[in-house]
């Protein structure tokens, strides 16, 4: 294991950048509940506080550090090797996005009316602690997977140049949408779309619920079927991408150094596509938005917020409004407990209202735990810039471009 | 005018030797005054290992020391559980062993000579060894498992002076004996300067004991007699955070860099053994050499040694009594010498306690005040073996929610400043930093100084002499950085540097 620990000289720029620290004084912040508390740890496990569950991994910490410390990495790993083994019925429900996805999905027509309804709302706020003023995202009717099946999968052998698809759970049982968007625009673009044989979630929402031992045998379900695939694998959703990145090995200890250079963000690996050449796009003519760019903690932590803004950039008809770097105080399913609600509201507040502010017609963003929270907190629309992309090209001409010239 | 009382007994010397000594006579019923130059542990009692010996490092070589170790550990396990850590201890084989002799029938041998002393030492596969302390040099070939443990060192001073004090001593800090008072052939007492005010005052007891350590060289030359002693310098180095949790130890001979012993938040390495003059013992310096042979002995014992910070050095001066022609004082004897100058040099009411190790404090401390009460015609005997050891509640990470929190690596509040300061005989911040390991973090009190002399002055209710007290602390951490500053120590200085070089030179300037 790598000794970041060390590393650490107490400047606490960590603490001035830490969104928790500057909304409640209750969590000790990074530098505290990180580094200073983990000599403490190695000293007697006593010194573990449970309050570190607080962190919202949002990772603005190591991005300031000036000295390289993996503050929420240490963070987590504490959390990982001490905190309460057996989560609640909430968390666990919280967490198991493929358990209760699969459940759910079938029944969609008359669970997602049910979880809209106030009094149902009042009973979960009461009997397992959900927030009565949180919007749970919707269900879908079908799953990605069988969507893509019906739909897309026959097509895909037809293209010379293959990519493999990292859906996710919230793509696929929540919102289709945002897959068949993807897999439309990189077939335009000439690539043709494979799932990943037995996807599992990739792990992030059991990690923030304290259920390492399921998320570490995700992980290593994850890798084991990814080195068996080639070429790039692709996710839409930062938080999927970068967990499988950099929280393995980081986090979990599972080492992904057989897939990691191969892991990348559709927007990424478009970008880099256009800018070498490689692909061209055509744009639809007369399309006009004003949109609002929200990084996510993710994508600040990866430095890789400049492919989206670099590629929205060149859609003509888009006015784009980069917002200030702010956590929006979801992480996961953390704004959704009872407990953290009103904390992650006051996180959030200055992205909100800096949204507010601008009156986009929508926000753009990777992440969509993101996109619950500024939806269901401001009343905007959120679009992954896939989504976007897929919108503002003309997919039939941006095919013709991409074509594999006839022999 | 000099201020003159009488004691049944004067202490010189609040090390280890000369606290628990003190305490031991207050058991007794004396009445007892203590005077130390310094603060408590201010000498080679807050300069060592922190090792509780099972006596194992001895066995072979020093039999009777050996069996001193694992009584007075059993004992200290009994009566300071609070100042002590029960790690158990590793005394590994490595393959370069065997080539010199110390292979695994050395380790039998070894095992044997515990035996002989009565000290647990069983044998146990190298694999469990690493299952029992993942950070051991995983090369090994054979561990036998020992009761060695780790002692706080301060805490033990702190619960010594502390005990003492609740048992009537007197206990005076930062006096420094000008002269020892002689009337005829005999000891009658001292003359005293204070350190801070320069106040002169006297004292007069019945017998005097000389505890002072490799200081009481010269103690014993104002008295009028000579003790050769051998001062050897022991080096060590301190690590950023706790690598191992059981000690470890070479299975071999005794020689530099050995012992890896986990004490609080920190690891240590040492020592080495260097003769020295009695002028170099104000001013030790740890030598790039020392640091170089214990960096590269103790990553045998703990390979992830390497890549960790090393965050500063440090020394002790061994108060050993000259016998044979060794230079390097590792073959000394580390026996007590107790003197009584009326048997050596016709000197009454006068007797020298050194020689032994942190260790062996409390039974040098008993074989002193048997002395001392044989001298006075006191029958009372010895009742440290079974009498707890008060606990001084010295505080350590004990942070609340609510507390005003001021060391941050070390986790100090203002509280435990303001129960060091009315309880512990805190009078600045080097003495607080003893008493709580404030300012001993990583950041060697690069960001907590200020606030904690902001604190000190306000626990003591007098914000006098702020600026000099954060100089001298500052200076003091910055001499053990210096012989460790590569990596991020280096960067640790220069942010110190940064933050008050820069400080001072601005408000020198206005």
């Amino acid at each position: 294991m790598e000794n970041s620990l060390d590393q650490c000289i107490k400047c606490a720029e960590c603490t001035v950048y830490c969104p928790v620290l500057k909304a409640t004084d209750s969590y000790p912040g990074p530098k505290k509940a990180g580094p200073d508390g983990e000599r403490l740890r190695l000293k007697d496990r006593v010194f573990f506080e449970d309050n570190l569950k607080m962190c919202l991994n949002c990772k603005r910490c190591e991005v300031v550090c000036p000295s390289g410390v993996k503050i929420a990495d240490i963070i987590q790993r504490a959390r990982h090797r001490h905190g309460r083994p057996i989560p609640g019925i909430r968390d666990m429900m919280l967490a198991s996005t493929d358990l209760t996805g699969s459940l759910a999905v079938p029944f969609s027509g008359i669970i997602n009316p049910v979880l809209k309804n106030g009094a149902v709302r009042a009973v979960l706020d009461c009997t397992l602690g959900i927030d009565r003023h949180c919007t749970l995202p919707e269900y879908a009717q079908e799953t990605f997977e069988s969507i893509f099946k019906k739909r897309f999968s026959r097509q895909q052998q037809s293209y010379p140049r293959k990519v493999n698809y990292f859906h996710g759970c919230y793509v696929n049982y929540n919102y289709p949408q945002l897959g068949s968007d993807f897999v439309k625009l990189m077939n335009a673009l000439g690539f043709g779309v494979s799932l990943i044989r037995d996807e599992r979630c990739c792990g992030v929402p059991l990690m923030s619920n304290g259920m390492f031992k399921q998320a570490t045998r995700n992980a290593e379900s994850n890798v084991n079927v990814l080195s068996g695939t080639e070429g790039p694998v692709i996710a839409t959703s930062s938080t999927c991408l970068f967990t499988m990145r950099d929280e393995y090995p980081a986090v979990l200890g599972v080492d992904n150094s057989s897939i990691r250079e191969r892991l990348t963000l559709a927007v990424k690996f478009i970008y880099e596509s256009v800018s070498s050449g490689k692909v061209r796009l055509a744009f639809r003519e007369g399309w006009k938005a004003r949109a609002a760019y929200h990084v996510p903690c993710h994508m600040e932590r990866l430095g890789w917020g400049i492919f989206t803004l670099e590629l929205l950039g060149m859609i003509p008809g888009l006015e784009l409004m980069e917002l200030d770097s702010n956590c929006c105080g979801m992480a996961g399913t953390y704004g959704f407990k009872k407990e953290n609600y009103g904390l992650s509201q006051q996180i959030g507040s200055a992205l909100f209202s800096q949204i507010s502010g601008r009156n986009p017609d929508f926000v753009i963003c990777e992440c969509e735990t993101c996109k619950w929270q500024i939806e269901m907190s401001t009343g905007y629309k959120v679009l992954n810039p896939v989504s976007l992309l897929a919108e503002a090209l003309d997919l039939k001409k941006t095919a013709k471009l991409n074509q594999p010239a006839l022999p | 005018m000099y201020d003159v009382e009488q004691y049944d007994v004067i202490v010189i010397g609040g090390g280890i030797t000369g606290l628990g000594t003190a305490r031991d006579c207050a058991l007794r019923g004396l009445k007892v005054l203590l005077v130390e130059r310094d603060d408590i542990a201010s000498g080679a009692s807050g300069r060592n290992h922190g090792l509780l010996h099972s006596g194992a490092r001895y066995a072979v070589n020093d039999p009777e020391s050996a069996r001193e170790c694992i009584r007075e550990n059993k004992i200290l396990k009994k009566i300071a559980p609070h100042c002590i850590e029960k790690t158990g201890g590793l005394f590994i084989t490595l393959p370069e062993d065997e080539d010199e002799g110390y292979g695994l029938e050395y380790q039998k041998i070894f095992i044997d000579a515990c035996k002989t002393s009565g000290i647990d030492a069983e044998a146990i596969d190298p694999v469990d060894a690493l299952r029992m302390e993942p950070s051991v040099n995983p090369a090994l070939m054979g561990a036998v498992k020992v009761p060695d443990g780790a002692v706080d060192p301060f805490k033990l001073c702190s619960a010594n002076m502390y005990d003492a004090l609740l048992h009537g001593t007197t206990i005076l800090p930062y006096t420094e004996v000008t002269s020892v008072i002689r009337e005829g052939c005999s000891v009658t007492g001292i003359e005293t300067r204070n350190t801070h005010t320069g106040e002169r005052a006297s004292y007069r007891a019945s017998v005097t004991v000389n505890a002072a350590g490799i200081w009481g060289h010269g103690i014993a030359r104002m008295a009028g007699v000579k003790i050769e002693m051998c001062p050897t310098k022991g080096s060590l180095l301190i690590f950023a955070h706790r690598l191992n949790n059981v000690v470890i130890n070479r299975c071999r001979k005794s020689s530099d860099g050995d012992i890896l012993v986990p004490g609080d938040t920190v690891s240590v390495i040492g020592t080495t053994s260097t003769g020295i003059s009695y002028d170099e013992c104000d001013e030790l310096k740890v030598t790039a050499e020392e640091v170089c042979t214990l960096m590269r002995e103790g990553a045998r014992l703990c390979p992830s040694i390497t890549h960790t910070r090393v965050l500063r050095a440090y020394a002790g001066v061994r108060p050993l009594i000259k016998s044979a022609e060794d230079a390097t004082g590792r073959n000394i004897s580390r026996g007590i010498v107790c003197l009584d100058h009326s048997e050596r040099d016709g000197l009454e009411g006068f007797i020298t306690i050194t020689g032994g190790k942190l260790m062996t404090y409390r039974l040098m401390a008993e074989i002193a005040t048997d002395a001392v009460c044989r001298k006075l015609g006191v029958p009372a005997t010895c009742k440290t073996h079974r009498a707890m050891l008060s606990d001084p509640l010295v505080p350590r990470h004990s942070e609340s929610a609510t507390d005003e929190l001021i060391c941050e690596c070390e986790r100090v509040t203002f509280d435990d400043v303001k129960w060091a300061v009315n309880h512990l005989g805190v009078q600045n911040l080097e003495d607080l930093r003893r008493r709580t390991r404030l300012g001993m973090g990583t950041c060697q009190g690069t960001k907590c100084i200020a606030r904690a002399a902001e604190a000190l002055a306000r626990a003591k209710g007098n914000p006098e002499e702020t600026r000099e007290l954060i100089r001298r602390f500052v200076e003091e951490r910055w001499k053990g950085m210096t012989s460790v500053g590569w990596g991020d120590s280096l960067r640790e200085m220069e942010y110190m540097q940064k933050i008050w070089k820069g400080r001072y030179a601005e408000t020198a300037e206005k």
